[in-house]
């Protein structure tokens, strides 16, 4: 189980979020909304461990997530804006290395498997320079599949993906589901999650009239 | 440590598939240094002179020449949020990277250091000295411009900052390596000098990792 509670989020000096609540149970799957700048990226960085919240905390399995970073990014794969792809590897070695990176399975096999989740092992010895922005997201979500992870913080996965892709996307984050694994992504509801808890983040703002007021 | 070797072997592919990178910092260090004869003069009495001191300076400026890539590229495509991800500590992450800098910015000087200390008209006496003083002060470069490098991330005009950051703090690495060289050649004693960049090199070495990880976190946020 995964939980945060009473969430604050400050960037800049601006107010971001604040009192927020989460709750996914093994097997859940939390899908964050809201208009851009509402904090969703903000809050996946915070759930991550790369963004420390102002006030408020993160619970996995009942544990406090953030006192111990190393360990909580050991249960979990993020996924952000950029891919993370190196121009001169090819994917397949792309893929490999942050499979190693975590320990995971490092094997050819493994990593085609990976890679065939997505449809992209056709593309294994294509060095990243060449790939479309598309591509370059396949493999950066074949990475999570390589070296396997509880928890997937997905943000805006379906950015550059065709509608093929976003069904491979949705097969797999079903699949993980179906093991016990926990999926938190934002999205502008190009993706169809069943049994998603939908969390508005613009809910947990301040209200400008408030604001305007203190 | 597994991962810590994965880490160096990768950081040292993408280098020599990029190899031009690597290949400017030796380049650079050799012309800096063949620009002095032209500067001061052929006469062999005075480059012999300052033959440690502008070996030690030009290879202070190539090592800056580097650094700014250090972090930076990992960070520009996201690889850096993803390190700080995997399971190794940021702090060995650090120093998987200052290892790989090293060998392909470090190690190159050193090899190339003896020629241009015959450019220089050095005295024999103070080759084997010079590539033993480099060999302990270049790690420190690495590490103590490991710190710039993270404390530079997201900063526009990051190089010319990394280098008022970085270069005050060469200066004892300068100071005992060109006199280690200089005691070597006029016949003195060297070994306190090697030692203190030793022990100069050990003390980066425990420290340096810790200050480029929290950088390198600050940049993250």
């Amino acid at each position: 189980m995964f939980e945060g509670k009473e969430l604050t989020c400050i960037r800049g000096e601006r107010l971001v979020f604040t009192g927020l609540n989460f709750s996914v149970q093994a097997g859940g799957a939390l899908v964050l909304v809201g208009p851009n700048g509402a904090g969703k990226s903000s809050l996946l960085r915070m759930m991550a461990g790369l963004l420390k919240p102002a006030s408020g905390k993160l619970l996995w399995n009942d544990g406090l997530a953030l006192d111990d970073l190393d360990e909580h990014a050991e249960n979990l794969h993020y996924v952000g804006h950029h891919d993370a792809v190196k121009s001169v590897l090819s994917v397949l070695e792309n893929v490999r290395f942050w499979a190693g990176v975590r320990g995971g399975d490092v094997s050819e096999k493994n990593i085609l498997s990976a890679l065939d989740v997505f449809d992209a092992k056709h593309l294994a010895d294509v060095p990243g320079r060449f790939l479309s922005a598309g591509q370059k997201r396949r493999v950066n979500l074949a990475r999570i599949i390589a070296a396997p992870a509880p928890l997937w913080l997905l943000d805006e996965p379906t950015t550059a993906l065709d509608r093929a892709s976003i069904a491979l996307l949705d097969s797999a984050i079903r699949k993980h589901r179906e093991g016990g694994g926990i999926v938190v992504l934002s999205t502008h509801a190009d993706i169809n999650i069943e049994a998603a808890t939908v969390l508005d983040i613009s809910d947990f703002a301040l209200r400008r009239e408030i604001q305007g007021a203190a | 440590m597994k991962q810590f070797v994965f880490l160096v072997r990768r950081d040292l592919n993408l280098a020599f598939r990029q190899g031009m990178d690597s290949l400017l910092v030796v380049v650079f260090f050799i012309i800096a240094v063949v620009l002095f004869p032209f500067g001061v003069g052929p006469e062999p009495g005075t480059l012999a002179r300052i033959a440690a001191g502008v070996i030690w300076v030009a290879a202070l400026l190539s090592t800056m020449l580097s650094l700014e890539r250090l972090f930076q590229i990992d960070y520009d495509d996201g690889s850096l949020e993803l390190l700080a991800l995997s399971s190794l500590p940021l702090e060995v992450t650090v120093l998987a990277k200052v290892t790989a800098h090293w060998i392909t910015s470090g190690l190159p000087l050193i090899v190339a250091a003896p020629v241009l200390a015959v450019l220089m008209q050095m005295d024999s006496d103070g080759f084997m000295v010079l590539i033993v003083a480099l060999l302990l002060g270049t790690p420190s470069l690495s590490l103590i411009g490991a710190i710039g490098a993270a404390l530079i991330l997201g900063s526009r005009r990051g190089g010319v900052l990394l280098s008022l950051l970085v270069l005050p703090l060469y200066i004892p690495v300068l100071i005992f390596g060109v006199s280690a060289v200089d005691g070597a050649i006029g016949g003195y004693e060297f070994k306190a000098q090697l030692l203190i960049l030793g022990g100069f090199f050990i003390g980066t070495l425990a420290l340096a990792p810790w200050a480029g990880a929290g950088g390198l976190r600050q940049a993250l946020e």
